[in-house]
């Protein structure tokens, strides 16, 4: 090494309030305890207020907004769901687009009222869904994301060639009653699938799943049966998406090809990507980013899955852990430069 | 009868040209590459640009969108693949987003809403057994056969080819009696790219220039591959002669409507009885969970 060039590296450290508000004694202060409880409050405060904000305020476009903020929030937990327990799904819009016409067709052919298609449609669009894709399951890595990208496609052009459940029109469904119910039905949706998901993936069931995305031949050896704990996973997952298909069918009153669409598939993708995976914060931070892009990029049209891709690109060739776990980590510790030895 | 023989070996070898670009990059490098389509839609327009807008003639305007798509695959491997090489998310994710990116910077700039055709190899059409059959069509079946011989002759008797094979076979041992697996995998990624523009050059002068064409084209590359085995080009060829027939036989019988359909079907039910594919051998150990 060259003596005359200084070298230095960077060292990562602490901040002392971390340190103090590890424990118990946090309780002792107030800075502490505001230390710890804003940054997890603020969010789900702000998820509950800005509805009642925004439409008090007369912007009820904004307002709708946060009805499918819930909704990619929701798709992007659900991928990263199947992604800790080692799936790599490229065709989340499958799970939507099926939720999203089970709910329709109940409300459509059936009558069913509004509050029996919602749950109806996510338990019938995972059962949907798993079965579909229970074959790939004894497969690893990339095969299940080639079949779960081939999918919607072709149920669209199915749907297209048959003209089953109205082909490329759609199928119309009766819409929610009011805002309020659609503005609240998605976001308590959203906050008890993330706090259910976080705390179903620190349980043993979780600490399982996350062990089959690391090495499943490892979980097989310890004689657990790998192939049943998948199943049950992606039907968790497939049913958090096709919940949120529910609510796109009432919101949109109608449930169509759309809804399998590439978009779909890619946004919650790229949603992960940009927030950070491993812990659903991230993405539900990637994906409020990404609903208000492409909210305010509404003219751009087609191009904006154009600029989420790339967007996705450079996430993953540069800043490859994602905004979420980059912030925390600044909230946790600070960095300074010292003499490398 | 004849008809239905030999328009369900042409869609056959359709369907092969277009799933060998994808399985030839997977079996070597072990990159799915998604953005496979993407290319295949780029190759194309290259053409339509040199020929319509240059003015050049189709052999060079073919030979040079082969040549330029071959570079873009391997910069692509370079600069992108490369730097998260065996990451496998990552690399899904980067072939992906660049494959919509490219397709969707191509719809972009208005090429959709114009018929935009490329011409046919040989235009017109020979009589066989009393059947009109286009040009186009038995010289898909020529430049098939042609380009399947030529790969199985490659991958055994040059040297480049050899290398593929054992790197197909074993990336860490071909590392260990030094074969340059970059370097390898770079040349893969630019002929799967050529091979692209190959079948896109063959397939499109039967109908338009279409952007989903490019998500088409990934659909059946992936269908044909889970169906058959992916890696395996006996496995591509089956896979490609069950659904092109399935396909020619449901068209003439029933109605154009139902091949998607029964494209799908195949694909579920191949899933579920053999999920690696009908000729998916070497996976099974490995990769079965």
């Amino acid at each position: 090494m060259d003596k005359n060039i200084k070298q230095t590296r960077k060292e990562r450290i602490d901040r002392g309030i971390f340190v103090r508000s590890a424990d118990i004694f946090a309780l002792s202060s107030w800075q502490e305890i505001t230390y710890l409880v804003l940054p997890r409050v603020i969010p789900f405060a702000l998820l509950l207020v800005l509805p009642l904000v925004l439409e008090f305020s007369g912007n009820s476009y904004w307002a709708k907004v946060m009805v499918v903020l819930s909704i990619l929030g929701m798709m992007a937990m659900s991928w990263d769901l199947l992604r800790m327990a080692g799936m790599f799904s490229l065709g989340q819009a499958l799970f939507l687009g099926l939720g999203s016409y089970v709910a329709a067709a109940l409300n459509h052919y059936f009558h069913w009222p509004i509050y029996l298609t919602i749950p109806a449609g996510a338990i019938g669009g995972a059962l949907l869904g798993t079965t579909f894709l229970m074959g790939t399951l004894k497969l690893r890595g990339i095969y299940f994301a080639m079949v779960t990208l081939a999918f919607p496609m072709l149920v669209i052009r199915v749907i297209q060639a048959t003209n089953f459940l109205g082909g490329t029109e759609g199928v119309s469904a009766a819409a929610f009653p009011n805002y309020w119910v659609a503005a609240y039905v998605s976001i308590a949706g959203l906050i008890i699938c993330f706090f259910g998901l976080r705390r179903m993936m620190n349980s043993d069931w979780g600490l399982v799943a996350r062990a089959i995305g690391q090495d499943d031949i490892a979980v097989m050896a310890s004689g657990i049966n790998v192939f049943w704990r998948k199943v049950q996973v992606l039907f968790i997952a497939s049913g958090v998406a096709a919940f949120a298909g529910t609510l796109m069918t009432h919101l949109l009153m109608y449930a169509g090809l759309s809804s399998f669409s590439l978009e779909y598939s890619i946004l919650p993708v790229a949603s992960v990507v940009i927030g950070g995976s491993g812990n659903f914060a991230g993405a539900l931070l990637g994906s409020t980013l990404l609903t208000f892009a492409t909210e305010a990029l509404r003219d751009l049209g087609p191009l904006r899955i154009a600029l989420y891709s790339v967007l996705m690109v450079v996430f993953a060739l540069t800043i490859r852990e994602g905004i979420f776990p980059y912030i925390e980590r600044r909230y946790r510790q600070f960095e300074r430069k010292v003499d490398a030895i | 009868m004849a008809g239905l023989l030999i328009f369900g070996l042409a869609k056959s070898m359709e369907l092969a040209l277009v799933a060998i670009g994808f399985s030839f990059v997977f079996s070597i490098s072990g990159i799915a590459n998604f953005a496979y389509g993407a290319f295949y839609l780029l190759g194309a327009f290259l053409t339509y640009i040199f020929l319509n807008w240059l003015g050049l003639p189709y052999w060079i305007s073919a030979i040079g969108s082969i040549l330029i798509l071959f570079v873009i695959g391997a910069l692509m491997y370079r600069f992108a693949v490369q730097r998260i090489r065996g990451a496998m998310l990552s690399e899904v994710i980067v072939t992906m987003g660049l494959g919509i990116f490219i397709t969707e910077m191509l719809r972009a700039t208005g090429f959709i809403g114009h018929n935009r055709y490329l011409p046919a190899f040989i235009p017109g059409y020979v009589e066989i057994a009393g059947i009109g059959i286009e040009n186009q069509r038995l010289m898909i079946i020529l430049i098939g056969m042609l380009l399947f011989l030529s790969l199985w002759a490659v991958t055994r008797y040059t040297r480049i080819g050899l290398a593929f094979r054992a790197m197909s076979q074993d990336e860490l041992t071909a590392l260990s009696i030094g074969l340059n697996n970059n370097y390898l995998a770079l040349i893969s990624m630019g002929i799967g790219a050529a091979l692209a523009v190959i079948a896109a050059l063959c397939i499109i002068p039967q109908g338009f220039l279409t952007v989903d064409g490019a998500y088409d084209v990934l659909i059946y590359a992936l269908a044909v591959g889970v169906l058959g085995g992916l890696g395996s080009t006996t496995g591509i060829i089956i896979g490609a002669f069950i659904i092109g027939y399935a396909q020619t036989i449901t068209a003439t019988l029933f109605s154009s409507q139902w091949v998607m359909v029964v494209t799908f079907l195949a694909v579920v039910l191949v899933l579920f009885i053999k999920p690696s594919g009908i000729f998916g051998k070497q996976k099974e150990l490995e990769e079965k969970v």
